[in-house]
This record gives C-alpha cells, sequence and structure tokens, in this order.
C-alpha cells in the first residue's frame, strides 16, 4: 500500500532512464518516454540574435551603467546645459568595450562548445558500435569509452575490460585531484564483454534529478529478466562517471548516459559563485551616497537662487536676451524642473562612471601579480598562487581575523607512521637500521617488541585490521618507454593512492612491520603477512569514512569463513563504543601521543555471526536502496552496526609542521592579526601543533574552555572565572605597563575550547535569563586572547564560529585558510577565503577567492599584496572623489557668475575627456604599481600592517580630508582665475578673452594640479610612472592644440578655437597657472610634512628608515635627467600608444558628433 | 567570469587528455621579470621636512622678485575710466538714458568732457565697459550659428535652431543671427582734444586689429569670399531686429564689413564674467617724441544707443595702456608677493620643526 505513495514521491523529483531506450517488459512499469535535454554543452551566454538586447540588459543592470543611461536619457529630452555626447560617449564607449570583450570572449566559448559538442562519440546501437557526435548523445544511451578519453556526459558503469569490473578515472579538470580513483560496476552487468551482450541489457535506472554536488548521487537500477521480479541495486556515487574526468588504465567502458548536456554535474558546479564585497567596496558606495547627496543639494540649491534671482522680469528676460515663445509658455513647475534636471546633468561628472571602470581594472589587472608572483610558485606542486576573484585583493590587506585549519594547512599533512600500541604493547618500526636507511623489501624483523614480545591474537587481528580498513589503493608503476620500471628488482613494486594521507601512512606503516596489503582482485583483499604467506579476506562492506562519525568500519570475510567487523576511527568515536579490551592502556598511550603532536587513531573490531552479520547486510541494503535520505538512513544503519567493539590498539602518525609555518604565524601577530586554529583534531596534538608554530608561546597564559573542565563546573561558572582572570590581568598588565614600562608579554593569552563546549556556549539559553549572555562573554574572552584553539571541531561549527566573529560588534575582517572539503564551509563563510593546494584534494581551492600552494605564502599574500592593494585602491578611490570635485565645483561656483543659467564653465570635449583621458591613466597606473614601501620592509616589520587596519585610509576623516582639499582646490582655480579676469585684459595687444578662455585657464590649471597632487602622492617613481604622469600632462597640452587648432567640420559651434593658443600667448596666464597650481597644491604638501614631522606613522619611519638604505636618493638627479632627455618625438609617440586605450574616443568622436548633429 | 573559468576548465581538460601533464606544469612558473614581480627600479621621493625645506625658500626667493615686478608693471599702467550711463541728473548722458527708446531713427548725442592728469605714452587702448550683463547666460551664449559666421551659405539661409528667437522674422533669415548678435553694442565713441588755444582736435581711433588674428581670418568669413558684393549675397536676409542697420553697412572699408566686422567680432567673444570690458579703438602713437594722450581735457562724444538702464547696467569708457602683461591688475603681482612671503615663512617653520623633530625621528629609528 506503501509503493504507490512511494512511487509517487520518486517521480517528482528523480528520473528513469531507460537503457538503451527499451521499453520495460509490460506490467512492471509504465513506460513513460521522458524528454532530456540533448548533450549539447552551451557555455556560451549569448546567440547571435540576442547578443544586443541581452547584453545590454546585463550591462544596464548595473548600477553605474543605468545612473549614467538615465543622465543620457535626460540630456536628450531636456534641454540641458552639455551635450548628450559628454555623458553618452563615455558611456557608449564602456558599454562598446564591454560588450565587444564580452562578444568576444562567448565567441571563444561558441567555439570550444562547437569543438566539444562535435566532439566523436562510440554509442552502441543494435549490437553495433557507431560513431556520432557528442551532443546527439541522449539520456539512455550505451557509450563506449576507450582509455585516456574524457567521459561526454554523467555515465552509470556498465562493465569494464578489468575483469573485476572497476575502472579508474582521474578527475583533474573536474576538482584538481590527480589521483586516481576507482570506480565499480554492478555485479549484474559487470560481466559483459561485447556490445552484443551490453545491448541485450534490459533495465531501468532510477535516480533523483541532477544536482550539482560531485560527490553524492543516489540512484537504483532494476534489471529485467524474463518475466521475473526486477533485480534491484543501489547506486551511488562510485558507479556515477563525471563528465569531464577522464578514464585511466582501462581499455575502455562500456556505460550508460544518466545525465547530459546542462544537466552535467560539471555543467552544473560552474553556475554558482559566492558574492562577496570588500570593505573597500562598502565605504566607496556609501561615499557615493554622500556625493549623491552633494550633487543633489547643489543642484537643489542653484535652482531656488536660480528663481529667487530671476524674480525681476528684467534679470529673468532682458531685452537682449529673450526665450523663445515655446519656452515661455511652458508652465513655471515644469521650467523648474527641468532646471532642476539641468543642474543634475551640470554637475553629473562629480560621480564618473570612469571611477567603475578604473577600479573594475585595477581589480582585474591587479590580481595578476598575486599570480605572476615566483615567490608564491611552489616547485613541488608545480603551481603558483590563483586568484578566483579579484574583487577582494584589498581586503587581504584588512583581514583581523585568521582562522586556520591545523591539517594540512599549518602541517604538512604528510603523515609517517610513528608506533602503534597494540593492547598496552607499544610496536616501533626501526627504519633506520646501523645507520643505512633499509628498504622495505629486505627488512624483515623490524617489530621492537616490547617485554616478551609474545603473539596474540589480538596483535594479528591488530595487525589485520589496519591492513583491510582502509580504502587505500594499489597502483603499479606506470609503464615508461615500454619498461615496466621496478620488475627488475624481482617482484613489482607498487605503491599506494588514498585521498587520505593518514591510511596510506598507515598501511605503508604495516608494511614496514611486515604486513605488506598486496590488492583487491575480485573483492578479495590479499595480504602479504610476516611469514610470506598471502592471506585473502572478502570484503563484504566498507563503512565509508565520514567527518561526523569520524571513524571508518569494514566487513569482511577471513578464508576461515569468520565474519570480522574491523573499525579504525578518533578515540573519542571509538572509546564509547569499546565494550572489552584494555582500554585504560590503550587510552593512556594516546594521550602521550597526543600530547606529543601526533596523530593517533584506535583501532577495533568485532566479530559477527552469521546472523548478525545477515542483519547488518539488511540494514545497510535497506539504507544504500533508499532514494530518500540516503545519507541519513545510512548513518542509522552504520550507528546500529558499529558498535560492541573489542578494542585492539592506536596507532600514532606524525604531521610534519609545514615549512615556515612558525615564522608566518609570528608575523601574522605582529602585524596585529588575531589566528585561531579550528581543527578536528584531539586537544592535545592540536595544542602540541599550536606550541610548535609559535602560535602559543611558553609565557602564554592557556585558558581552557573544554568538555573536561565543564562537566567539573557549569558552563556558566568556568565562563565568568575565565573573564575574570582575563580582565584582572589586562588590568594588572596595564598597571605594570604604565609604571615601569615593562614589555607587554604577561599580556599574552590563549584559549582552548573544543566543539562540545562551543556548542553549549553558542546554544541558545533555555533559562531565558542569560540569552546570549554566554555568547557576549565568550566573545569578551576571545578579544582579549592572541590565539584560540579550536579543537573537536564540525566542520559546520567551523563556519559558526567565523560567523560569530564576523557579526561580533567590531564587526572584524576575516580570513579563513585551509585545504580540506571540511574547510570550505568556513572559506565561504569568511570575509576571504583562502584555499591551500593540498593533498586532500582540490575542493577547498576551488571554493576559495585565493588559492595559494602552501601556508607560509599568506604571510607575503598579506603582508605585502594585501598592504599594497589596500593602499591602491584607498588612494584611487579617495583620488577619485577628489579630482572631481576639483572639477565640478569650479562649475558650481560659476553659477553664481552667469545668472544661474546653467553655463557650463568647460568646453564639452574637456567635460568628456578630462576622467577618460586626461587625469585617468597616472591614477590607474599608481594603482597598479604603487609601493609606499619597499617589498621587504613590509615583509621585515609586519607591523605596518596595523597601519591600515580598520579601513584607516578610508575613514570619514581621511575622506572629508580629501574631500575639503578638493573643495579648496576648487576655490583656488576659480577665484583665481576671476581675479585675473576681472575687468581687465591680461594680453600684450590689448585684446580681451572671452569665457571659454576663462574656463580652459581653470581646466588647464585643475588637470595640471590634479595631476601633480598624485604625482605627490606617488612614492615609486618607475619609468612607467614617469611616462604616464608626464605623458598624459603632455597629451592634454597637445589635445588641446589639437582640438582648438582647426575648424572642426563636424562641430556646429567653433568655441574653442584658437583659445588655448591665445590664452598662452599671454604672460599672465602662464604666471597665474604657475601661481594657482602652487597655492593648490601648498596646503597638502605643508600637511604631509608636517604629519610626518610631528608624528610620524610606522609606515612613514620605515620609508625614511628606507631611504637611508638605498641609493635611491644619489641616483635620482640622473635618473631624472634621463627621462628628461628622452626624444621628445619618442615621448609622444609612445604617450599616445600608452593612451591607446583611449585613443578610440577619437575614432568614436567622429560618428558621436555625426549622430549628434543628425539628432539636432 | 564564472563562464569563462567553466570553458577555461574545459579546456584544460582537453589539455590534460591530449599530452601528458608534465608539459602545463612547466608552464604555469611564473616568469622572472622585474614588472611581473613588482621590482621595477624605482625613485623613491618622501617629502620631508629636510627635502621640502629648500623648494619652500626657492619658491618664496622666486615669487616675491616676480611679485614685485608684477606689482610695479601694473602700477606704471595707466588707466582711465569715465562712466556715461546717464543715471543720475548731473551726467551729460542723462537726457539720452531717459529719452531713450528702440524707435528712435536719430541717435542722441551726449558730449561728455574730462581731463588727463598724466600723458599716455605708447599705444593707448580704448574699451567700452559693461556691467551688469550677463552675457555668460546660457541662452545666450549658446545662440549663435558659428556656421554661418563663416560664411556658409546654406547656414545663411537656414540659421540654426540655437538662434531662436532671433533666427528669422516673418520667415526671412536673419543674418547674423541670435542674441549675440542682436544685442551687439552700438554706441558711437568718439575722443576730441582740447588743445589749450581752444580748438577742438579729433583723435584718430584705429578700428582694426582689436579682434583675434585667428578669428578675423579663420572664423568669420562673409558668405561668398570676402570680395564678393556683400549687399548681393545677404540679399534674402534681415538685420537683426534692434539693429539700425544690416550687416553688410557696418562698415565702408570692404576689409572690415560684414561678418569680418571687427566690432562685431569682438562683440561676438563672450565674455566670462558680468561685468566686463571689451576693447573699442586703439589709439597709435603717432610720432616719437610726443605723447600719444598729452595731459589736458578731453571730449568724449557719444552717440548713445544702447540702453542699459531696463537691467540696472552701467555703461563705462576706459582709456588704458598696456605692458606686457595686460591692463592694470594688481591681484597677480600681489599674489604673488603674498604666495612668496608665505612659503618663506613656513620654510622657517619647517626649519625649526626639521631641527626639533628631526633628531627625535632619528633617534627614535634607532631605537626601534
Amino acid at each position: 500500500p506503501d509503493c504507490s505513495c512511494v512511487g509517487e514521491e520518486i517521480w517528482v523529483d528523480s528520473r528513469t532512464v531507460y537503457i538503451g531506450h527499451k521499453e520495460p517488459p509490460p506490467g512492471a512499469e509504465a513506460y513513460i518516454p521522458q524528454r532530456y535535454p540533448d548533450n549539447r554543452i552551451v557555455s556560451s551566454k549569448y546567440t547571435f540574435w540576442n547578443f544586443i538586447p541581452k547584453n545590454l540588459f546585463e550591462q544596464f543592470r548595473r548600477i553605474a551603467n543605468f545612473y549614467f543611461l538615465v543622465i543620457f536619457l535626460v540630456q536628450l529630452i531636456i534641454d540641458t546645459p552639455t551635450s548628450p555626447v559628454t555623458s553618452g560617449l563615455p558611456l557608449f564607449f564602456v558599454i562598446t568595450v564591454t560588450a565587444i570583450k564580452q562578444g568576444y570572449e562567448d565567441w571563444l566559448r561558441h567555439k570550444a562548445d562547437c569543438s566539444i559538442n562535435e566532439c566523436p562519440v562510440d554509442v552502441v546501437q543494435q549490437g553495433k558500435v557507431v560513431r556520432t557526435q557528442s551532443h546527439k548523445l541522449r539520456v539512455g544511451d550505451i557509450v563506449v569509452v576507450k582509455e585516456d578519453e574524457t567521459f561526454p556526459c554523467d555515465l552509470i558503469l556498465l562493465s569494464s575490460s578489468r575483469p573485476d569490473g572497476t575502472c579508474f578515472v582521474t578527475t583533474t579538470s573536474l576538482d584538481g585531484e590527480s589521483s586516481h580513483k576507482t570506480y565499480y560496476a554492478i555485479p549484474d552487468t559487470m560481466a559483459f564483454r561485447t556490445e552484443q551482450e551490453v545491448d541485450s541489457l534490459h533495465a531501468t535506472i532510477e535516480c533523483e534529478q541532477p544536482q550539482p554536488d560531485l560527490y553524492k548521487f543516489v540512484g537504483r537500477i532494476n534489471i529485467y529478466k524474463d518475466k521475473e521480479e526486477p533485480v534491484a541495486r543501489p547506486l551511488g556515487a562510485e558507479n556515477l562517471l563525471l563528465r569531464g574526468a577522464t578514464l585511466k588504465n582501462t581499455q575502455h567502458i562500456h556505460a550508460v548516459a544518466v545525465y547530459t548536456g546542462m544537466e552535467t554535474k560539471m555543467a552544473l558546479n560552474y553556475q554558482s559563485k559566492s558574492q562577496k564585497r570588500s570593505a573597500v567596496e562598502k565605504s566607496m558606495n556609501a561615499f557615493l551616497i554622500v556625493y549623491l547627496c552633494i550633487l543633489i543639494s547643489k543642484a537643489v540649491i542653484n535652482t531656488v537662487l536660480k528663481y529667487a534671482w530671476q524674480w525681476s522680469p528684467d534679470r529673468d528676460e532682458p531685452w537682449y536676451n529673450h526665450r523663445t515663445e515655446h519656452e515661455r509658455q511652458r508652465h513655471v513647475v515644469i521650467r523648474a524642473f527641468t532646471d532642476f534636471l539641468a543642474f543634475m546633468v551640470l554637475f553629473n561628472y562629480i560621480i564618473p562612471v570612469s571611477m567603475y571602470v578604473t577600479v573594475e581594472m585595477q581589480k582585474f589587472l591587479g590580481s595578476y601579480f598575486i599570480s605572476w608572483d615566483e615567490e608564491m610558485f611552489d616547485e613541488e606542486l608545480g603551481e603558483g598562487a590563483q586568484v578566483n576573484t579579484s574583487d577582494l585583493n584589498e581586503e587581504l590587506g584588512q583581514v583581523e581575523y585568521v582562522f586556520t585549519d591545523k591539517t594540512g594547512t599549518l602541517t604538512e599533512n604528510n603523515m609517517e607512521f610513528i608506533e602503534c600500541c597494540v593492547d598496552g604493547n607499544v610496536y616501533i618500526p626501526h627504519a633506520i637500521c646501523n645507520g643505512q636507511i633499509l628498504s622495505a623489501a629486505s627488512s624483515i624483523d623490524m617489530i621492537d617488541a616490547s617485554p616478551g614480545g609474545y603473539r596474540r591474537e589480538y596483535e594479528d587481528l591488530f595487525f589485520r585490521a589496519l591492513c583491510l580498513c582502509h580504502t587505500v589503493q594499489v597502483k603499479e608503476e606506470e609503464t615508461v618507454d615500454g619498461i615496466k620500471r621496478g620488475i627488475h628488482q624481482g617482484r613489482p613494486t607498487s605503491f599506494y593512492i588514498s585521498s587520505s594521507p593518514d591510511e596510506v601512512a598507515l598501511v605503508e606503516g604495516m608494511k614496514r612491520l611486515g604486513y605488506t596489503y598486496l590488492r583487491l582482485k575480485d573483492n578479495y583483499m590479499e595480504i602479504l603477512n610476516k611469514d610470506d604467506e598471502i592471506e585473502r579476506f572478502e570484503l563484504l562492506h566498507v563503512l565509508n569514512f565520514d567527518s561526523v562519525r569520524r571513524r571508518m568500519s569494514v566487513i569482511v570475510k577471513s578464508s576461515s569463513g569468520d565474519y570480522l567487523l574491523f573499525c579504525k576511527g578518533a578515540d573519542s568515536s571509538i572509546f564509547p563504543r569499546v565494550v572489552s579490551g584494555k582500554v585504560e592502556q590503550v587510552k593512556a598511550r594516546v594521550e602521550q601521543n597526543a600530547v606529543e603532536g601526533l596523530r593517533t587513531l584506535c583501532v577495533a573490531y568485532r566479530r559477527l555471526s552469521e546472523s548478525e552479520y545477515q542483519e547488518a547486510c539488511h540494514h545497510l541494503m535497506e539504507a544504500k536502496l533508499a532514494l530518500q535520505d540516503r545519507e541519513q538512513r545510512l548513518a542509522q544503519a552504520y550507528d546500529i552496526i558499529e558498535r560492541d567493539f573489542v578494542l585492539l590498539g592506536a596507532t600514532a602518525v606524525e604531521d610534519r609542521l609545514q615549512e615556515k609555518a612558525a615564522d608566518t604565524i609570528e608575523s601574522l601577530h605582529k602585524a596585529g592579526m588575531k589566528v585561531w586554529v579550528l581543527t578536528g583534531d584531539k586537544m592535545e596534538t592540536a595544542a602540541a601543533t599550536c606550541y610548535a608554530s609559535k602560535l602559543f608561546r611558553r609565557t602564554t597564559q592557556i585558558l581552557e574552555l573544554t568538555k573536561k573542565r565543564t562537566e567539573e563546573q557549569s558552563l556558566h561558572d568556568v565562563l565568568f572565572e575565565l573573564n575574570r582572570t582575563v580582565l584582572r590581568q589586562l588590568c594588572d598588565a596595564l598597571v605594570f605597563f604604565i609604571f615601569f614600562s615593562l614589555s607587554v608579554d604577561c599580556l599574552d593569552f590563549g584559549l582552548i575550547i573544543d566543539g562540545a563546549t562551543l556548542s553549549a556556549v553558542l546554544k541558545p539559553n533555555q533559562e531565558g535569563a542569560g540569552h546570549g549572555n554566554y555568547r557576549e562573554i565568550f566573545l569578551e574572552i576571545c578579544r582579549n586572547c592572541s590565539a584560540v584553539l579550536c579543537c573537536r571541531m564540525a566542520p559546520l561549527q567551523k563556519a559558526q564560529i567565523v560567523k560569530l566573529i564576523k557579526a561580533s560588534k567590531e564587526h572584524p575582517i576575516t580570513l579563513a585558510i585551509g585545504d580540506g572539503a571540511n574547510d570550505v564551509s568556513m572559506i565561504l563563510e569568511a570575509h576571504v577565503g583562502i584555499g591551500i593546494m593540498g593533498k586532500e584534494g582540490r575542493q577547498a581551492a576551488r571554493n576559495s577567492d585565493y588559492a595559494i600552494p602552501k601556508f607560509k605564502h599568506l604571510k607575503k599574500m598579506l603582508l605585502v599584496h594585501g598592504h599594497y592593494y589596500y593602499i591602491r585602491i584607498a588612494e584611487l578611490v579617495q583620488y577619485f572623489f577628489y579630482k572631481n570635485v576639483c572639477f565640478i565645483f569650479p562649475q558650481f561656483l560659476y553659477q553664481f557668475f552667469c545668472g544661474f543659467s546653467q553655463q557650463p564653465l568647460y568646453d564639452t570635449a574637456y567635460l568628456t575627456l578630462y576622467n577618460i583621458s586626461f587625469t585617468s591613466l597616472p591614477i590607474l597606473l599608481y594603482s597598479l604599481v604603487e609601493q609606499h614601501v619597499s617589498m621587504d620592509t613590509l615583509k621585515r616589520e609586519p607591523s605596518l600592517y596595523r597601519d591600515i587596519a580598520k579601513n584607516s585610509l578610508l575613514r570619514w576623516p581621511v575622506f572629508l580630508y580629501w574631500t575639503c582639499l578638493g573643495v579648496f582646490d576648487a576655490v583656488v582655480f576659480f577665484f583665481g582665475a576671476y581675479f585675473l579676469f576681472d575687468n581687465t585684459t591680461f594680453t600684450s595687444n590689448g585684446q580681451m578673452f572671452g569665457n571659454w578662455t576663462f574656463g580652459t585657464l581653470i581646466f588647464t590649471v585643475l588637470v595640471f594640479t590634479v595631476t601633480l597632487k598624485l604625482a605627490l602622492d606617488t612614492h615609486h617613481w618607475t619609468w612607467i610612472n614617469h611616462f604616464v604622469i608626464w605623458g598624459s600632462l603632455l597629451f592634454y597640452v597637445i589635445f588641446s592644440l589639437l582640438w582648438g587648432g582647426i575648424i572642426w567640420p563636424f562641430l556646429n559651434y567653433q568655441r574653442m578655437y584658437y583659445v588655448f593658443m591665445q590664452m598662452l600667448s599671454s604672460g599672465p596666464a602662464w604666471l597665474s597657472i604657475i601661481l594657482l597650481i602652487t597655492v593648490s597644491l601648498l596646503p597638502d604638501v605643508i600637511k604631509k610634512v608636517l604629519c610626518r614631522a610631528m608624528c610620524p606613522t610606522a609606515t612613514e619611519r620605515a620609508q625614511v628608515q628606507c631611504s637611508l638604505i638605498s641609493v635611491c636618493m644619489v641616483a635620482c638627479p640622473c635618473y631624472m635627467c634621463s627621462i628628461l632627455l628622452l626624444p621628445f618625438s619618442l615621448h609622444i609617440s609612445l604617450c599616445l600608444v600608452s593612451l591607446g586605450m583611449f585613443d578610440m574616443y577619437f575614432v568614436v568622436t567622429v560618428p558621436a558628433s555625426l549622430i549628434n548633429m543628425l539628432i539636432k | 567570469m564564472m563562464a569563462s573559468s567553466y570553458s577555461a576548465k574545459d579546456e584544460d581538460g582537453h589539455i590534460t587528455v591530449s599530452g601528458p601533464g608534465g608539459g602545463t606544469l612547466r608552464n604555469k612558473k611564473p616568469e622572472n621579470t622585474a614588472f611581473k614581480q613588482q621590482r621595477l627600479p624605482a625613485w623613491q621621493p618622501i617629502l620631508t621636512a629636510g627635502t621640502v625645506l629648500p623648494a619652500f625658500f626657492i619658491i618664496g626667493l622666486i615669487f616675491i622678485p616676480i611679485g614685485i615686478g608684477l606689482y610695479v608693471t601694473s602700477n606704471n599702467i595707466k588707466e582711465f575710466e569715465i562712466d556715461y550711463t546717464g543715471d543720475d541728473t548731473s551726467s551729460p548722458c542723462y537726457n539720452c538714458a531717459q529719452n531713450f527708446s528702440w524707435n528712435n531713427t536719430k541717435s542722441c548725442t551726449c558730449i561728455i568732457p574730462f581731463q588727463l592728469d598724466q600723458p599716455y605714452e605708447s599705444n593707448v587702448f580704448m574699451y567700452y565697459g559693461l556691467s551688469n550683463f550677463y552675457q555668460n547666460h546660457r541662452r545666450y551664449v549658446k545662440s549663435r550659428d558659428d556656421s554661418q559666421l563663416n560664411g556658409n551659405i546654406d547656414s545663411l539661409k537656414k540659421p540654426s535652431k540655437e538662434c531662436e528667437p532671433y533666427a528669422s522674422v516673418d520667415n526671412k533669415p536673419i543674418a547674423p543671427c541670435g542674441a549675440i548678435a542682436n544685442s551687439m553694442f552700438n554706441d558711437t565713441l568718439k575722443l576730441f582734444y582740447n588743445d589749450p588755444n581752444g580748438t577742438s582736435v579729433p583723435i584718430l581711433l584705429t578700428s582694426t586689429g582689436i579682434a583675434w588674428w585667428t578669428d578675423k581670418h579663420v572664423k568669420f568669413r562673409n558668405p561668398g569670399g570676402n570680395n564678393a558684393n556683400l549687399t548681393a549675397v545677404f540679399q534674402g536676409t534681415v538685420k537683426p531686429v534692434n539693429w539700425h542697420r544690416p550687416v553688410y553697412e557696418l562698415d565702408t572699408d570692404p576689409e572690415n564689413n560684414g561678418f569680418i566686422n571687427e566690432d562685431f567680432i569682438v562683440w561676438m567673444r563672450t565674455a566670462a564674467l558680468p561685468t566686463f570690458r571689451k576693447l573699442y579703438r586703439i589709439i597709435q602713437k603717432n610720432n616719437n617724441m610726443a605723447p600719444t594722450l598729452p595731459r589736458g581735457n578731453y571730449t568724449l562724444v557719444v552717440d548713445y544707443n544702447y540702453p542699459v538702464r531696463s537691467f540696472e547696467g552701467r555703461k563705462r569708457m576706459i582709456l588704458s595702456t598696456i605692458s606686457w602683461m595686460g591692463g592694470k591688475n594688481p591681484f597677480l603681482g600681489i599674489a604673488y608677493i603674498t604666495v612668496g612671503s608665505v612659503c618663506f615663512f613656513l620654510g622657517v617653520v619647517l626649519l625649526v620643526i626639521h631641527h626639533k623633530y628631526g633628531n627625535r625621528n632619528n633617534s627614535a629609528n634607532i631605537s626601534n
């Protein structure tokens, strides 16, 4: 009765695949042909037809583009002071360039798609192999894949050329793991050899609808044999061959397509991406809002003043300046609104479109420096740092909390078997004998048996358990140049591969102790025991490891017919399930090893009777066949099976610290970051690692917040006590510090907390009164600890901790670094996620924002790259606002002198090109190459990182300073020119200048001042800086000469004709340009010099030190000379090349103006 | 972005299929170039009190003399200004100002006597000045057709829309069109020197050379070339409504008539600020011995045509000599002297600071 219901449910979110498109026998199930997408991969976003509308739509969804579109439309619709070209052209440029780039990328994708989709694929049809194209594959097709071919879609393995029905696969292109993974065919079909046989298969597959998790698959195959009940077999991730993976070491396989085209896991995987925004971006948006308010208030003020001023009709319409009849008839409200819009348009340049473009370019181009960094290249891995998102570059300079994983991040994850303890006796394999390293083959007796050395049943079981309870694969030496390496040694050598380095270490350790795991063949595991005899165990079930259970088991059948369950796992997950064995001794040994920083595992076993085995089998099968909640059911089944253990012993594996891990942590500490270690390991092991990596020092006072303590006292008491300790100590230290100026070492606290206590702390309190209190107290304690160690953490708890700190009241910037799948959640949660390209696969690296080969590279990443990116982008943002205040504020002032008529001060070309070409390249270059302090100094003195902490360069006072500086400069420009023009002439022939000369004079001063201001801020003058800064000034002059030198036939006005040249022919104009530039730059120089002299920051001190050391100062005059003496013509030509990206403007200007003329 | 990474992965997959993995790994090693490693040689200047000090002193030392020079030059320039708006009853132009009407065909003349206390050596430049006249009003500034003024026949017959409402009268195009041209200054100013012996000598006023050379020769051109019969060329157009004469009768000299009339060109260059002056005539120095304008009594005779009372404007006549730095303008000189002194003063302050804090900095460095 339940069946139909279940069936109904299955129907909704599962699919039925008919293998070979054969209908199931009548009566079994209704044949419902389903439609799935074909195997066409479409990674392209656009087609030829929808490119323009879709691309435009996507681009205008961005707020900045939309803003400029609105401005542009306003300019088109109403009569505005500036022509639509001024905002239309930059917008057009940005949109076109983006569209061309995206179009080109999409064309490449189309090409790639095409080549993939037309890739030949062998399909079995009517018992014959037919070659077809990849995109013609359909769900249900049986595919033949040969060695070294990539799978064309997600396939269920039916049979393989290997007799045991397995095949090897690498998933390098999917997740970066290069190890060979084994996939299994179901026993019922693995015997198929020929196409005819395969074609005779009559079966359906029920499986879930596609989902992106690469490591999850739930399905069921129903095999119909003549008029019998169908046989159902479970299908899991071990049967599913993923598109993009490559077949290895297997001649060919037959497999059936289940997910095709865009439904393959690979395609689904590249569609989600985390959206993180940096603190800089947030402050940038805040500044933007301020400027938007300034813009609106400016427009409102001017509109109001305009109408107040125009009150008398003689001012509104003097006899010499009448409105058109059409304008006069317009209602005054409409006129006022139009005026408001016109003022908005006039001042809209205060929010420049080019800032967005520049910031984006800076981020995109700047991130190359990370991947180009040779120091972050790891020879061993053959890989350098990798940037997955460039949006967070500057966030690297703002990190306050570092959350790091231990295994594989702090440590090498290069395991070495140290010892084992069987039933209280300790065994240590001697790798070194008489000073010579013995090869594994020749050393026979390597067991240093503790007292007596008696062999007992437990010992045998222990070694067998370790040889059997694992998922290690044996890989025979690959053929190199046709000769099998290793053969000449007499017997083939082989090595072990596994996703867990612990397992490899254990199996290799066993080999050294005399028990060699040979291979898995036809479900029989073969072991070469100490007496060189081969023992065979039938592998019945593998209860896989997972990080929640923290153990794994195997059920094997020995040659004597006994059913044995071997289990190995973390002590905490084994001991509660043990019923007998020398628990005390083993526990003592485990703890001792843990203190030494070794990774320990406990081994236990259970003998199963036939009935118990059957029951276990039943549980497992039931769970495995479930389509719903399979994970949960499996966990339940495991829980039932894994109990009543007999403890056999424990192992200890050493995981060495990564190179320079201690140095890195010390630097991070000095840089003011708090380092937290989050690990799933035991407290003792983790603490030992922490001491070794200098996270805790000898002087560190350790506070413990562990289950052991909370069992004695209530959590409440412990927390309050710790809090008191911390605060008291702080006060004491402060007193000491004030009176005796002692070093602050005594302030050092370290906290150790375990997962269980953490969840108790984070749990909302039932009593109600203390709700949230614990959390606060805990945070308070943490804030005062320089280092925190969280052990026994579940992956999700890691993310919880990160979230907790993120949400605390200071909102610190967090960074999470890890290498394994268990770190992914925290990497995604933290502000910046860094993945280490580790041995535990590439999941962390794939989900991270940045990936680095080793932990030590974090130092350079944060202290050097992060620091640089931060100061660069901070200057970029502030400078952009500054230069636009300088640009627009004179225009605002001019309104007071032109009857609030929205008369622009500058010519259209200047308005348009100011942000795009006259002042854009220097700041872009600055934001790419500026180094205020040398790289080595930054590395040598991590404390410099504190200077930029808490977004210090983008705080409101700094922003205010820049804005005020901008306003001051603007006032200087405007009134300087005003007094110069005031009712007098300043040419030597008595001729007068007009309003366009007035604007051009201001504009010239503006461009020079703004560029020289940047030059004053530049601390790192490479030849490119010289080139771009002087080049863009030169470009401005040349452009102005050109722009005013010709009667441009396509322009309907010639107002700039000879204006610039006439201005330059006047002596006072030159003098006033020089004067105004000097005056505008003066306050900034004084501020800089005074700040440096009175209260220099650490950075500024470092700069001085640096310059004392370097000989640059001596070399600089020569250097300057050589720059200035560069042949002039060369300079110009290079200059134009450097401005090449904006040269398009010239090309674009012509047609755009033509369009403009047409519009008019 | 994600889609591109997607295809990148795809291609990676193909590389691993086709070739051995080792080759691709080698290529990943970043190049060791100075640029890519951010180690380009660089000059690293720092603005400290020590380095800025000399600059301040130098600026001070350069600016102060320049300022003094400018100030002295400006003071040596002689300038005479006379307001002939005719607002108060005592003014000779009061009647003309009061009786102004657009319909007057005969111009009203007023005679203003004045006295020069000093002789004006070298060339003297005669300006008219207007106040409260918004030549920089947006509606006004754009109300012109540059292609018409450049001699384009099509624009002559069909002026640009920007000229509205001064583009046409009764469907006949206005030449020159627009508000600027329409409001051209049309007072006539004449100067007479009253000899001590009682005769009144007219002073020769040159009306050429008052406009920019490029404007006169390139930007402004009569339609049909400068030699054609202007009356014929302007056939079919009407004069601007406020003008008394059509554009082709502005001057008798064909080189100074039509659009290339210099008074017209000067007017067409819109002023930056509402109070402005424009060059009207040049009084050339004729012989080397006598001053151009000797001290004594003069008479300014004004044909009063230009109304300014409606917008509370003022009209002035200015006589000024010119130096290399233009007319009288003490601002630049004072500004230079001020900035130079400030820099010098700051230099001294910085010197003190440098001595006081410089040592402390260095010691701090050592202790660090």
